[in-house]
């Protein structure tokens, strides 16, 4: 059979149809226009579950077994537990005990913690992974290893498959740091804890079957229900469900490194500049380092010139917090937790709003939060000079990374990259990115350590800044730059095997991964 | 068999050579790169030109990368041929234009970074934390048994680095092998050399003659001047006649670690044990017309203790210190900034000059009182630092506020 291709609107060539499934190629950041009705998962009838709400089932592989486990069917997981996740290694051993093949593996993201699935990658109990893969699975998808192609989608993009059926999950398995016999669970109390649950909120919504597994079950009722227990088919109690000290991992320290704290400095005093930082603001906080960094810059710019933000929209962390209980930010709406300190803030303090891919990210919805947002950093590991990004390869060809919020927070007001100019001889910056994740439309501001490039797009900033001496430069000058340091790099060589699909917001496929020649 | 370059898990922007010269068999080169994929035809490709440049024909070299620039490559495998085969020839990358900084006399010395002369990546972003001079050492932070390779690379940094108008300096071995350092800095854009543990005249004088005639060899027409480090009690006794041996000689810098260690004296937070040596050696730099440098403070996390320190050394007389972290550049910066009174009275005086320029007169006065012109010379300097220190706009006539 000849695979067809055809040319989307950012100019890359997409194949018709990816895992026997036929692909829609992405037509503009807002160009796809889809109509129709959301999914509906079955009706179940009271009568089918216990009268007592005790839906506790002895094990895993029990409840799998009763949630009717067969070949083929697809598996969903979560990432709240990040690197310290014990679940879905579990989950899949359980399936290859049980002799299941083929299976589709759709967690909301996959750490290096899963390297152990790799086994169930190669005998066939899992077919294709739906999900960022992240180091060592990418690497194995790289390399053309797995027998379908994996499908990355953006957080947000995760919510609107769901919600439009076009990926229709059969068992969704939510490990939970807490959780009452009937199902309901939370993230905030129990050895695990994590903050919230919001990733698994369509997984709860709209599969087939629903798991709560869990290491600490309380009493009926489990409050606050983050994830609902009417939603929930089974309950599992098990020892351990996550490695505490990795569940907050050590990437949500603000980084040391000089450079990076210049580029940190640098981001923010573009944002004074630029008039983004005022009374009344709001911006997205990353977990990365720099991005760290900048949220503390932004705390003395508020608190020099007593303001404040109306909201910080983020991974709940220790810097954040103090923010927020210095009253620099009034609210925090948590996508997810970063460290214990977020967690312990989650519990106490009213001011956080937990948030999902539903109100944050969905783009087929009536809305969503992050494009309110006055201000998105965000990172990439190239970008060329139409300001497209890459998120999710290395320059090498390597899939190394998930898409995360990052697509979804595109749509924010004013979106900055604050990167170094090359890593490890790496210039970031490309005539051409190995993967487009990002229109360049979307993406406003390059902050390197050696100099600023705003996107031609955007004449407001070019001009609101033109006076601040700041090191503001075109992004060919810093190509040039980076490559007078670095050399001119040759191209990574490829197979023509796709081995990943990246999809856009909309469910369009912006880009794809092919498999690396070694 | 010989080895340059480091190696190790947090070695990076560096790469670890061995070669190993044979008889027949042509030349087998293995590349182990973490940026093959991207540069592995281009690092081949500079691996067999630096080999025929040096004319060895049968050998095999092992290269182990991790994301080293050319000229670091060019470096360590110069150094791995230099040390298994007798040669005069060089192999030199080209010289980026940038890398010619007009320099003078009396320039800014406030801050100086100390980077350690064989580890190239503290050296690619060094110039973007703006420090006054940035320093290639080839003395302290320079394993003995790495002197060689050290030289090679501090020389292919002077030529290809952009150090963003940053001095450069070098700071040589101690004599007599900082002598034989000289060879590798001077024809390469070098604009100062720092003369460590220099106890006389004479030390200066040799260095001097020894540049001179490198210098005149190579064409080389920029000044290269000279910092003599203090860091001994004889030194501190010949504090002057060290500051006044040569035209060359633009500062007078103090190193504390080594000095109290000659002392016999332990080195403390307040400093009284080296009290009497600062005010030396700024007493004989006033002496001899020259800037005054302190020494580096070594807690490069602790920025309040830095600022303290910094504030102390600016109110002995001192014009700079250096910094071992590029974090301590902006608070050096901060701390020898000039005062908002000195910022109004050096206002005034650049007022009443410009208004006597403009009326042609040839005496300058505020009041009755007369200005002499280093007064004014003195002032204009205050402004341009209050204007970089980023206290006062550039524009400031124009504005009645300032």
């Amino acid at each position: 059979m000849t695979i067809k291709y055809v040319k989307n609107a950012v100019g890359r060539m997409i194949p018709t149809e990816i895992n026997g499934k036929p692909v829609i190629p992405f037509q503009g950041p807002h160009g796809y226009k889809t109509t129709g009705w959301k999914y509906g998962p079955p009706i179940r009838t009271c009568g089918d579950y216990p009268d007592d709400g005790d839906k506790r089932v002895a094990d895993l592989k029990t409840a799998l077994a009763k949630a009717g486990l067969k070949d083929g069917m697809t598996i969903s997981t979560h990432h709240h537990f990040r690197n310290g996740d014990l679940v879905a290694n579990q989950v899949f051993q359980a399936a290859a005990e049980l002799g299941v093949k083929d299976l589709v593996w759709f967690p909301s993201a996959s750490f290096p913690c899963h390297e152990p699935l790799i086994e169930y990658l190669e005998d066939g109990t899992i077919h294709h992974i739906e999900g960022s893969m992240n180091g060592p699975l990418g690497r194995f998808a790289s390399q053309g290893k797995m027998r379908g192609a994996g499908v990355l989608r953006s957080h947000g993009g995760r919510y609107q498959a769901v919600q439009d059926g076009e990926v229709v999950i059969d068992i969704a398995v939510i490990a939970a740091p807490a959780a009452d016999p009937f199902g309901n669970a939370n993230g905030l109390t129990g050895p695990s804890a994590c903050g919230l649950l919001g990733f698994a909120l369509a997984d709860s919504q709209y599969a087939h079957n629903v798991i709560v597994v869990t290491d600490h079950i309380v009493p009926f009722p489990c409050i606050p229900w983050q994830v609902q227990g009417n939603n929930v088919d089974y309950v599992v109690e098990m020892d351990q469900i996550g490695i505490p000290e990795r569940i907050v991992s050590g990437t949500t320290r603000i980084t040391k490194s000089p450079d990076r704290l210049y580029i940190a400095e640098l981001t923010a005093k573009f944002c004074e500049a630029a008039g983004i930082i005022r009374d009344g603001f709001s911006f997205q906080a990353g977990a990365g380092g720099t991005a760290l960094a900048i949220g503390n810059y932004f705390g003395e710019i508020m608190r020099e010139r007593s303001i404040k933000a109306r909201f910080a929209r983020g991974g709940s962390n220790q810097y954040l917090v103090e923010l927020l209980d210095q009253g620099l930010v009034e609210h925090i709406l948590d996508g997810q937790t970063f460290d214990l300190e977020g967690v312990r803030s989650m519990r106490e303090n009213p001011h956080h709003v937990d948030t999902s891919p539903f109100t944050s990210y969905n783009y087929h919805g009536k809305g969503n939060f992050a494009s309110m947002l006055d201000v998105v950093i965000l990172g990439a590991t190239e970008v060329d000079l139409n300001f497209n990004a890459n998120v999710v390869t290395h320059s090498d060809g390597y899939l190394l990374h998930g898409i995360g919020g990052w697509q979804n927070c595109l749509f924010g007001k004013n979106v900055i990259l604050p990167i170094p100019l090359f890593r490890d001889r790496i210039p970031v910056i490309r005539d051409e990115v190995t993967t487009i994740c990002g229109p360049g439309e979307l993406i406003d501001v390059i902050v390197t350590e050696r100099g600023i490039a705003i996107n031609p797009r955007r004449t407001d900033l070019i001009e609101g800044t033109k006076d601040a001496n700041l090191p503001v430069k075109t992004i060919h000058e810093l190509k040039q730059e980076a490559e007078r340091i670095c050399g001119v790099p040759q191209p990574a060589q490829f197979t023509d095997k796709v081995i990943a699909a990246i999809k856009w917001v909309d469910g369009t496929v912006i880009d794809v991964v092919r498999q690396v020649k070694e | 068999m010989a080895t340059a370059g480091n190696k190790g898990a947090n070695i990076r922007s560096d790469c670890f050579v061995t070669l190993e010269l044979t008889d027949r068999g042509g030349l087998e080169i293995s590349l182990d790169s973490k940026v093959g994929a991207l540069y592995g035809d281009s690092i081949n490709t500079l691996a067999e030109e630096i080999l025929a440049h040096f004319g060895v024909e049968h050998a095999r070299l092992l290269i182990e990368d991790r994301g080293a620039l050319e000229f670091v490559l060019a470096a360590r495998i110069e150094a791995a041929i230099k040390a298994c085969v007798e040669t005069d020839k060089e192999y030199l990358p080209d010289l980026i234009p940038k890398s010619q900084v007009q320099n003078t006399k009396d320039r800014y010395r406030r801050s100086r970074l100390y980077l350690p002369g064989n580890s190239p990546k503290l050296m690619l972003n060094a110039g973007i934390h703006q420090p006054d001079g940035i320093i290639l050492d080839l003395e302290d932070s320079v394993a003995p048994g790495k002197k060689d390779e050290a030289r090679l690379l501090v020389r292919n940094a002077l030529r290809r680095v952009d150090f963003y108008g940053a001095e450069r300096m070098v700071r040589i071995n101690q004599l007599p092998m900082g002598l034989d350092d000289l060879e590798f800095v001077v024809p390469h854009h070098v604009n100062l050399i720092l003369l460590p543990k220099c106890e006389s005249a004479e030390q200066v004088q040799q260095v001097d003659a020894r540049i001179a005639e490198i210098a005149a060899r190579h064409h080389i027409e920029q000044p290269i001047y000279l910092m003599p480090i203090i860091e001994s009690a004889l030194g501190v006794v010949n504090a002057y006649p060290i500051a006044s041996a040569s035209e060359t000689v633009v500062a007078l810098a103090i190193g504390l670690e080594d000095y109290t260690a000659d002392l016999g004296a332990q080195r403390t937070e307040s400093g009284h044990e080296s009290f009497y040596a600062r005010g030396a050696v700024v007493n004989a730099a006033r002496a001899a017309g020259i800037q005054a440098i302190d020494s580096v403070f070594s807690n490069v996390s602790d920025m309040e203790a830095l600022r303290a320190v910094v504030k102390e050394s600016r109110s002995l007389g001192f014009d700079g210190m250096g910094c071992i972290h590029p974090r301590q550049i902006k608070v050096v910066h901060e701390a020898f900034a000039p005062t908002e009174n000195e910022i109004e009275k050096a206002k005034g005086i650049v007022q009443a000059f410009d208004q006597a320029t403009s009326q042609g007169l040839g005496v300058v006065a505020i009041g009755s009182k007369m200005i002499d012109p280093p007064v004014v010379k003195r002032a204009q300097r205050t402004i341009d630092l209050a204007i970089r220190s980023g206290l006062l706009s550039k524009n400031w006539q124009d504005t009645p506020e300032g």
